[in-house]
């Protein structure tokens, strides 16, 4: 082999192993510096501890992992029939027209800063909120009606993939057999692109979860355990994102141990994702 | 933990030479490109060797931090010391990198340990200067004080809102929850929307402490805020969330709430909240920000003191949202 190729394929490499010493050196560095809270407070009373009071010595998560379980569930249930659905008429049955207009639309929205997003959940969703059912607003609700909208892009790519990636003729085979288009569709091609609907809805919970500021925006930051989706609520990524700012000394370890219980779901999720099997149909 | 850190430097520090000489490499190899005139896209490959190039400046730039400055020592007369009140501390930096940047040899140090702790070191005289976020008892009134900033804080509502006026007692109440009606402080039937900032942001200190929401339980102080209250991570925040909601209530230091017209301040105890309430201090929710020397100031820690003072200091000070010392 040439001496430049070989040198180049090394500059690669070292390229590519640029990537995975981030994620290495950013684990070590969150680890490092939230641990010893997590310890010194004990696993269960930092999980579970319901009170969050950091400028007391009070480091109880456990109003933050519901904050973030919620509005993530909330935006899931909004948003996964909405992409799926809009993955099967973008693969089954638009004209080339019309998909057309709809691709470039998809793609724009997966490119929309989420601090936009924030700003139209503020302004437009919350104040919605407030005066249909007279509260104030800021809510799970609202977190999650935006949340929907920013997994859109994931989970209608993905499943749009999987689906076309069933082969033709499965779907020949049912229609052959005398079914519809539609119970075709339900019966024989999503039953066979299951695998990568599911790899998108994780994808877009993990996207869900690790959104930060338009959730910041508008689900009002609340430390109390949410007793309903009109309430408001503080996620992981939100507790970190609010107190940044000021904390100090031990609060702002705090933050980081917050940091490593995101860190372990979101690898929890990515792991998953990477488990469910690649192949199509059964 | 300490071995964690040392292991944690020691590592940053190898990967930073080890990307420097990358670097070396690459600008070799790229020299040779150039001379030598291999037949490949050359457009290309400068492209792509430069942006290696600059991944490895940038990942260099963000991984090689400095290690902790080291007092210095050869410059003791240089130096100042000070510690105190949380509060005043984030001022007192500003302050003191606009110093440093006029008196690059001065070395001044701010840690902050609270009030009481700034005050007791500069009757003990360990620093050089205290800071305090509250008047002076009678029994410490033995240091000389500076006034380098007031900080007033105005409870902000939405226009529409009819109430105009709260006591300190009413505040306490709706900010614990006690109270969640605005008909119970003489508004209209509809339920409070509380606005808070985070745990950590000096405002909230202040108006905690000087509403009575912090309370002592045994040697804690305790924040009695009610958990559900919205939580903002900015006084703009705060601001924008009270204009969007007729029910809220919110607070915001003055110099930031004054000039807005889409909220409204509202009086405390009867006494507008005002520039000349404020100074006059019969506006309750406000403090004073304090400079505490033991003895009479001289050389480095004069020189600090006069520069907060002087018009360029003080403007800092009401760039930072602070009220001037005076008016």
């Amino acid at each position: 082999m040439k001496m430049t190729e070989r040198i180049f394929e090394k500059l690669l490499l070292i390229c590519a192993g640029i990537a995975v010493l981030g994620v290495v050196l950013i684990a070590l560095f969150i680890f490092a510096e939230g641990w010893p809270i997590i310890y010194e407070t004990g696993v269960i009373n930092f999980l579970f501890g319901k009170v969050w009071a950091p400028t007391q010595g009070l480091y109880g998560i456990f109003p933050m992992i519901l904050g973030s379980f919620y509005v993530t569930l909330g935006a899931l249930i909004i948003g996964v029939p909405i992409g799926l659905g809009c993955a099967v008429y973008l693969s089954e049955i638009a004209s080339l027209k019309i998909s057309r207009v709809i691709k470039p639309g998809i793609e724009l929205l997966a490119g929309i800063p989420s601090v936009i997003y924030g700003l139209y959940g503020m302004t437009i969703i919350v104040p919605f909120i407030r005066n249909v059912f007279n509260n104030q607003g800021f809510s799970i609700l609202a977190g999650s009606i935006i949340l929907a909208i920013m997994i859109l892009p994931t989970v209608i790519n993905i499943s749009k993939d999987s689906i076309e990636a069933v082969p033709k003729e499965y779907k020949e085979g049912s229609l052959a057999l005398g079914s519809s288009h539609w119970q075709a569709i339900i019966k024989v091609i999503l039953p066979s692109a299951r695998s990568g609907i599911i790899s998108s809805v994780v994808l877009g919970m993990g996207r869900a979860i690790g959104e930060t500021m338009a959730v910041i925006m508008i689900t009002g930051n609340s430390t109390a355990i949410p007793k309903s989706i009109l309430s408001t609520a503080r996620t992981l990524t939100g507790n970190i994102g609010i107190e940044m700012g000021y904390a100090s000394g031990e609060h702002q370890k705090a933050l980081f141990a917050t940091g490593i219980v995101l860190f372990v779901f979101i690898m929890g999720l990515n792991l998953l994702a990477n488990l469910i099997p690649k192949k199509v149909g059964e | 933990m300490m071995t964690i850190r040392f292991f944690f430097y020691g590592f940053n520090m190898d990967l930073t030479i080890t990307l420097y000489r990358l670097n070396i490499v690459i600008l070799l190899f790229n020299c040779s490109i150039k001379q030598g005139g291999i037949e490949l896209k050359k457009t290309n490959i400068k492209g792509m060797l430069s942006l290696v190039l600059i991944m490895g400046v940038i990942l260099t730039g963000c991984v090689g931090q400095p290690a902790p400055a080291e007092p210095a020592k050869e410059a003791e007369k240089q130096s100042i010391i000070i510690n105190g009140s949380t509060s005043v501390q984030p001022l007192a930096e500003e302050l003191a990198n606009a110093f440093k940047a006029k008196n690059p040899n001065a070395t001044i140090d701010i840690q902050s340990g609270g009030s009481g702790v700034g005050i007791k070191s500069a009757i003990d005289g360990v620093v050089d200067i205290g800071m305090s976020s509250r008047e002076l008892k009678t029994e410490e009134k033995t240091l000389k004080e500076f006034k380098i900033a007031t900080d007033g804080i105005g409870v902000i509502l939405h226009p529409e809102n009819s109430v105009n006026d709260l006591t300190i007692e009413q505040l306490r109440k709706i900010y614990t929850g006690e109270i969640t009606n605005w008909k119970d402080v003489g508004g209209k039937d509809s339920n409070i929307t509380v606005v808070t900032r985070e745990e950590g942001s000096g405002t909230r200190g202040a108006f905690i402490e000087l509403t009575g929401l912090e309370v002592k339980e045994g040697d804690k102080k305790v924040d009695k805020t009610l958990a559900s209250a919205i939580t903002q991570g900015s006084t703009g925040a705060v601001m924008t969330t009270v204009a969007g909601d007729a029910n809220a209530i919110g607070y915001a230091s003055f110099g930031s709430a004054k000039d807005k017209t889409d909220i409204k301040l509202i009086s405390v105890g009867g006494v507008a909240c005002s520039e000349e309430n404020i100074y006059a201090g019969s506006y309750k929710i406000s403090r004073p920000f304090l400079m505490l020397t033991k003895e009479e100031p001289t050389g480095l820690v004069k020189d600090f003191l006069d520069f907060i003072l002087s018009a360029e200091g003080q403007n800092i000070v009401a760039e930072n949202s602070y009220l001037k010392a005076a008016k």
